[in-house]
């Protein structure tokens, strides 16, 4: 039932988990969708003092977690988000997940719901790299975080920062912040500079919160 | 050995009797002034919890685990049974340096009331007649289990259980633990288990019921004094019972078609193949060491068993406020208490925002996969109750 791949990208480089880690309060109620083998809850847990829960689809990565002392679920971004409560947690946290969602929309709504603020990192299609592979090859672009072939992907829903900045309006979420990483895992501020960001940030880091609230 | 009261009534057709008056553990009695309220409203009274225990309480009394037995298990969890001397049932996951280690912990098992290993049950004697209750034993619920269980754990004087922890049945009661007693229960591992009993087990234990009530020695419950044993219809009922335990791979695995020490089939029916013969085997020597009648009402409580129902029909209200610490595991090839079971009752934690961990184990044993050494599952279950005590601040063995 359940392909045991989730995390579509490899967790070895931390810049995005360190700046999550930056943007959550210290002693904070967490929920990781998609949190893979557990290591930004375990820096969160260790660095911030925070009350750290995780939903994972591959039961592998799972019960890894659980044997290390992680609060963790096997279960579904796309089918399970809908039994927590509004609310339930300080913040929401998809990191590097969505474009493997089915339902990137409905997913987001939930985040915004479950969590007083939602975090969201996404590999940036837009990155000048991934450009111009398709522009020069003629083929779907493939690099360190986008590893796997187009047939082998799981990611299903893959975007660009202005892509998903376009998503958040949609939902009626405000970015409260948002930051680009490039491939050295620097931060790149997106502020009025969208474009540049688009074009040089390797990831992208957003903070958001239902405006609605 | 001295009588005991009542003794002289027993005849002792079935080898486990001894244990239900005598048990070799240590028991509990609670007298006439303490009755234990039942959830059919009737008292039961007087009443004795048989238990064992392995390890030492610590000074705040903070490390105690409860483990929650199934269907046919006892108190005999780490250690040898006095019926048929085999080790205890969940020696591979209790014990010294075990992932519910022994060193570190205080484990206390009891035998559910209802049981035959010295808990008050259907053998009992009732004191109101001197002989054994038989169907006079009020029905009782998962519930009744639990409230005989929290009798022990305040006459051990522990405030709150680091973990309790069970599977298939014992799963039961570990969420009727959480649900009713939360704030005395630190973690609550429900292992294999479910909510409610669906209609597939009530069916199931239906089958094996009625396979114990048309034998002519059950006598309506009263072979006790008649020297009987209805051996056959509980030996059926544990044939049927043992096939849901497995899975069909396991089955498959393990006899195939092969046949039972013979070239061919005998065109007739004695037991040809290996499966039959394992199965009879299953059933005669689960009679040497169960009464018949526990089975009856223990498969009851069962399938009585509804938390949600108890809650206002949503799971959810059980647990809500819940500070408890859950880790949940299921077997994928549980047929009895399959995967979704356990996800409902996650979701149900979920919705009240509890912390819960979720594992479902890759194994193709079936239901009994909880009793047996799957290196996932033990690897979950101690690095889940190992955070869990160090959190607790629970000295390390």
């Amino acid at each position: 039932m359940d392909k045991p791949v989730t995390t579509t990208t490899p967790q070895t480089d931390r810049a995005d988990h360190l700046l999550i880690a930056d943007l959550v309060a210290p002693g904070s109620r967490v929920l990781d969708v998609g949190c893979g083998d557990g290591a930004l809850l375990q820096l969160l847990a260790d660095r911030r003092n925070v009350d750290a829960r995780g939903i994972e689809l591959s039961r592998e990565r799972v019960n890894a977690c659980v044997a290390r002392g992680l609060s963790v679920i096997q279960g579904d971004a796309d089918r399970d988000l809908l039994n927590y409560p509004d609310q339930a947690f300080d913040y929401a946290v998809l990191s590097l997940t969505i474009q493997a969602t089915r339902q990137p929309q409905t997913v987001l709504k939930h985040l915004l719901r479950i969590g007083r603020k939602a975090i969201v990192s996404f590999p940036n299609f837009g990155h000048w790299r991934i450009r111009s592979q398709l522009l020069l090859t003629g083929r779907m672009p493939m690099t360190e975080n986008l590893p796997e072939t187009w047939y082998a992907s799981p990611n299903a829903h893959l975007c660009t920062i202005r892509d998903f900045a376009d998503l958040a309006e949609l939902v009626n979420a405000q970015v409260e912040t948002a930051v680009a990483l490039n491939s050295y895992g620097r931060q790149l501020p997106i502020k009025r500079s969208i474009a540049l960001q688009n074009l040089f940030g390797e990831k992208a880091v957003f903070l958001l919160r239902d405006r609605s609230r | 050995m001295s009588t005991a009261p009542g003794e002289k009534l027993i005849n002792p057709a079935s080898a486990s009797l001894s244990e239900v008056h005598r048990p070799s553990s240590q028991v509990v009695h609670f007298a006439e002034d303490a009755p234990l309220r039942l959830d059919c409203d009737q008292l039961l009274s007087p009443f004795s919890v048989a238990y064992q225990t392995y390890g030492k309480l610590n000074a705040d009394r903070s490390n105690a685990i409860l483990l929650c037995h199934a269907l046919t298990g006892d108190q005999h969890a780490a250690s040898a049974n006095p019926v048929t001397g085999k080790p205890g049932w969940w020696v591979s996951l209790v014990g010294p340096g075990r992932p519910v280690d022994t060193n570190r912990f205080f484990v206390i098992c009891p035998n559910i009331i209802g049981g035959c290993m010295g808990s008050t049950g259907p053998a009992s004697i009732n004191p109101r007649t001197g002989e054994p209750y038989g169907l006079d034993f009020p029905v009782i619920t998962i519930g009744d289990m639990v409230n005989a269980q929290v009798r022990l754990i305040d006459h051990l004087g522990i405030d709150q259980l680091f973990a309790v922890v069970g599977g298939s049945m014992g799963g039961m009661q570990v969420l009727e633990w959480a649900a009713s007693h939360s704030k005395r229960v630190h973690c609550a591992i429900p292992i294999a288990t479910a909510a409610y009993h669906s209609s597939q087990n009530i069916a199931f234990h239906e089958v094996g019921r009625q396979a114990v009530m048309a034998d002519p020695d059950w006598c309506r419950g009263a072979y006790y004094a008649e020297g009987k044993v209805p051996r056959n219809g509980l030996s059926v009922a544990r044939m049927a019972a043992h096939i849901t335990y497995l899975s069909e791979e396991a089955l498959h695995k393990k006899f195939g078609r092969t046949l039972q020490d013979r070239a061919r089939v005998t065109f007739s029916f004695n037991a040809d193949f290996q499966v039959e013969s394992y199965l009879r085997h299953q059933g005669s020597t689960f009679v040497d060491r169960f009464d018949a009648n526990s089975y009856l009402y223990i498969t009851r409580a069962m399938d009585y068993f509804d938390l949600a129902a108890e809650h206002g029909g949503v799971l959810a209200n059980a647990f809500k406020g819940t500070q408890t610490r859950f880790c949940v595991v299921s077997f994928t090839s549980d047929w009895l208490y399959p995967t979704r079971e356990s996800r409902l009752i996650v979701h149900a934690l979920n919705a009240v925002a509890a912390n819960v961990s979720f594992v479902e184990i890759e194994s193709d044993k079936g239901h009994d996969a909880f009793l047996l050494e799957e290196p996932e599952f033990f690897a979950t279950i101690r690095g889940f109750i190992n955070a869990a005590a160090a959190k607790r601040g629970i000295a390390t063995a």
